[in-house]
């Protein structure tokens, strides 16, 4: 390859690192070993082929949406179909990895942080699997909204913290994840939900979830016989992103379109678009762009998707941001609102409503293609959990 | 190095005395900065020997409850960098106390490396404890702390294995702080006995003073740590007693006896 990212230090760019209390120093140089060395076992791949395969359902689908490609009349569209993982979005190809990683590590509890509950959901389960002992760190707030998750991970034999620190959200509940960690971290395998922390985990979840871009490359080429014009994912911190990105990078044929959150609209603040309207700085670990005062005061993010609710961004992303190979767009609550809607309808598919961001710059981006263009775009999650929120957004009251 | 700096000099002079220092730690604006200047006066009347101050930080990964709340009010009260070094001019006018400023990266960054070590030389900061910047990533700002002598304070932590303790020890600047135990500040029971191990290992292995500190709450914790080390951080202890009392009157007299207590129970181990 000839794109070589991140460097032994954990740096992508000016971007990533391993910025934490000495006390995770030596944690984090212990799985970035044990990751090196699992990298090179074949046994680690087969095993983590296995249950992607019998367990999880893969590959996903990869399928043509021909009533949302024709209503849109530009460039075909293609979905993959992460939704149809078990757990119901892509985060498990992630969980899977690292809950393998940390058995071979010989740790028997994990940890996760969640915001809307999926990667909470997703760590629970594959704890449950291998049975072992799960808690899992959620905002107080995001409780609130996402009673059906917290559920669903107690009946999972999950332990949900709730964490009342700081805004009571997803930034906060990393936090206290951090701090339990150092606490408890001789036992405890911490797993990050997506592409940001400190190195080794944004290439941990990047090789983890690259899965999709290789299985999406592979089908694109069977059903086409060629790559995508424009690869499309949503970006919260951009573990879907960068999953379907990655396989990609050095295809340089290959627009990589990133879609960041931009809440009630950039210009009234509301919004969680880290790389469209935030700037560089330092949080959970790592260097990256962020939502920040003057001061370096984190500020709160918004979105209508609570996964995508978080003022930072995988430092991989900043990075492509600054090399300009990939570019990155926001879409606001509304317009993702919209999108959710017309997949709905045209397709009989209910996206989450992350992934409705990445489908709303499709219905922007579609028509001023050509139809011989191809756009490939991750539906990273299904819809079921936002229901609550949907109906809400239009004026119903569900039971 | 041809002159001392105030670190080197204060602890000399307290080895001379075979003294442990007393370092207490307060939030810079906890209530709010003007009275973070009469609380530093107070800490150094009362016997504090060096003075950390925490920089606020709206999310402070490494600390418990009481020091996250303090950086919440900090916050509330318009608590910025560039007040806090504002706030240790001031201080500096009147007190040669080694001033030692603690906290998280982020702030520092955007305030801009450079623009950050020239402002910290010029206001009388003596030295820079950044939790969540390991040696590893300091490349960007340390050569500048060193040019200017302000000391750069490295943590150990009982995690550390020897041999990374060996070669951070070597590089040391100011003092080392060793993190009594695998926690966030203010945390769960110290075991002294087995800090005591870490530390005269260490010991062993530089010549720049060892602080102590996260999770020493009383005089007796200061006492049994003090025994062996040459440094001991009194932070959210001392926090607690600035949430209890606030900007009512009874603030800093609460404070001077807790500081006097402390430094009477240090004193007397040499006696």
């Amino acid at each position: 390859m000839n794109y070589q990212y991140p460097d032994e230090r954990g740096h992508f760019g000016q971007y990533g690192g391993r910025y934490v209390a000495e006390t995770l120093m030596p944690a984090l140089l212990e799985l970035e070993q044990a990751y090196a060395e699992a990298r090179q076992d074949p046994e680690f791949q087969r095993e983590i082929d296995y249950y992607l395969k019998h367990y999880v359902g893969r590959p996903s689908p990869l399928y043509f949406a021909e009533r949302l490609t024709n209503e849109l009349g530009g460039a075909k569209i293609y979905l993959k179909r992460e939704d149809l993982n078990h757990t119901g979005a892509h985060k498990v190809n992630n969980t899977v990895g690292q809950i393998l990683l940390a058995r071979r590590m010989g740790k028997k509890k994990v940890i996760a942080e969640t915001g809307a509950g999926q990667h909470g959901v997703a760590t629970a389960t594959v704890a449950a699997l291998f049975g072992m002992e799960c808690e899992v760190f959620m905002g107080k707030e995001d409780i609130r909204r996402q009673s059906l998750n917290v559920y669903r991970m107690k009946l999972l034999g999950a332990k949900v913290i709730e964490v009342t620190s700081g805004t009571a959200t997803l930034k906060d509940a990393m936090n206290d994840a951090l701090r339990h960690w150092v606490t408890h971290v001789r036992d405890t395998f911490y797993v990050i939900g997506t592409v940001a922390g400190p190195h080794p985990y944004p290439l941990l979840v990047r090789d983890f979830q690259s899965v999709i871009g290789i299985e999406a490359k592979q089908q694109l080429q069977e059903a086409e016989g060629c790559l995508p014009d424009v690869a499309v994912a949503c970006i919260g911190g951009g573990s879907n992103a960068m999953g379907l990105f990655y396989p990609f990078i050095d295809d340089l044929s290959v627009q990589l379109l990133g879609v960041e959150a931009a809440g009630f609209g950039v210009a009234t603040g509301k919004h969680a678009a880290s790389i469209s309207a935030g700037s560089p700085g330092v949080l959970h670990g790592n260097k990256t762009y962020l939502l920040q005062d003057d001061d370096g005061q984190i500020q709160h993010a918004h979105s209508i998707s609570a996964g995508l609710d978080y003022p930072g961004v995988g430092p991989e992303h900043a990075h492509l941001n600054d090399i300009e190979r990939a570019q990155y767009v926001s879409v606001t609550d509304d317009e993702a609102l919209h999108a959710f809607h017309q997949l709905t309808r045209l397709e009989g598919i209910i996206p989450a409503l992350e992934s409705a961001h990445a489908i709303a710059q499709v219905i922007k981006l579609a028509p001023t293609l050509g139809a011989d263009k191809i756009i490939l775009v991750n539906l990273s999650g299904r819809g079921d959990k936002d229901i609550h929120t949907v109906a809400e957004s239009s004026g119903v009251e569900l039971l | 190095m041809a002159t001392m700096s105030r670190i080197e000099a204060t602890f000399a002079a307290l080895r001379q005395r075979q003294e442990t220092a007393l370092i207490p730690f307060i939030t810079a604006g906890d209530p709010d900065l003007k009275v973070a200047a009469e609380i530093i006066l107070t800490l150094v009347d009362a016997g504090a020997d060096l003075i950390e101050l925490g920089v606020p930080f709206s999310d402070p990964m490494a600390d418990g409850p009481t020091i996250q709340a303090s950086s919440e009010r900090a916050l509330a009260a318009g608590t910025t960098l560039s007040g806090v070094l504002q706030l240790v001019a001031e201080v500096r006018k009147k007190t040669a106390v080694p001033l030692i400023l603690m906290g998280y990266y982020n702030p520092v960054f955007c305030y801009g490396v450079e623009r950050f070590v020239r402002d910290a030389v010029a206001a009388g900061v003596d030295g820079l404890l950044l939790v969540d910047l390991p040696p590893e990533e300091a490349a960007e700002i340390s050569p500048l702390l060193h040019e200017s002598g302000v000391a750069l304070i490295t943590l150990l932590a009982p995690t550390t294995p020897r041999e990374r303790m060996q070669r951070l020890a070597a590089v040391a600047e100011g003092y080392l702080y060793y993190v009594s135990m695998t926690g966030v500040t203010g945390g769960q029971k110290i075991s002294p006995e087995d800090i005591r191990l870490a530390v005269d290992d260490l010991k062993g292995m530089t010549n720049v003073p060892v602080g102590v500190g996260f999770g020493i709450t009383t005089v007796a914790d200061a006492c049994a740590v003090g025994t062996f080390a040459d440094g001991v951080v009194v932070g959210s202890a001392l926090v607690k007693i600035i949430e209890k009392y606030g900007k009512s009157e009874e603030l800093l007299p609460e404070v001077a006896k807790f500081v006097a207590e402390l430094k009477g129970g240090l004193t007397a181990l040499t006696s």
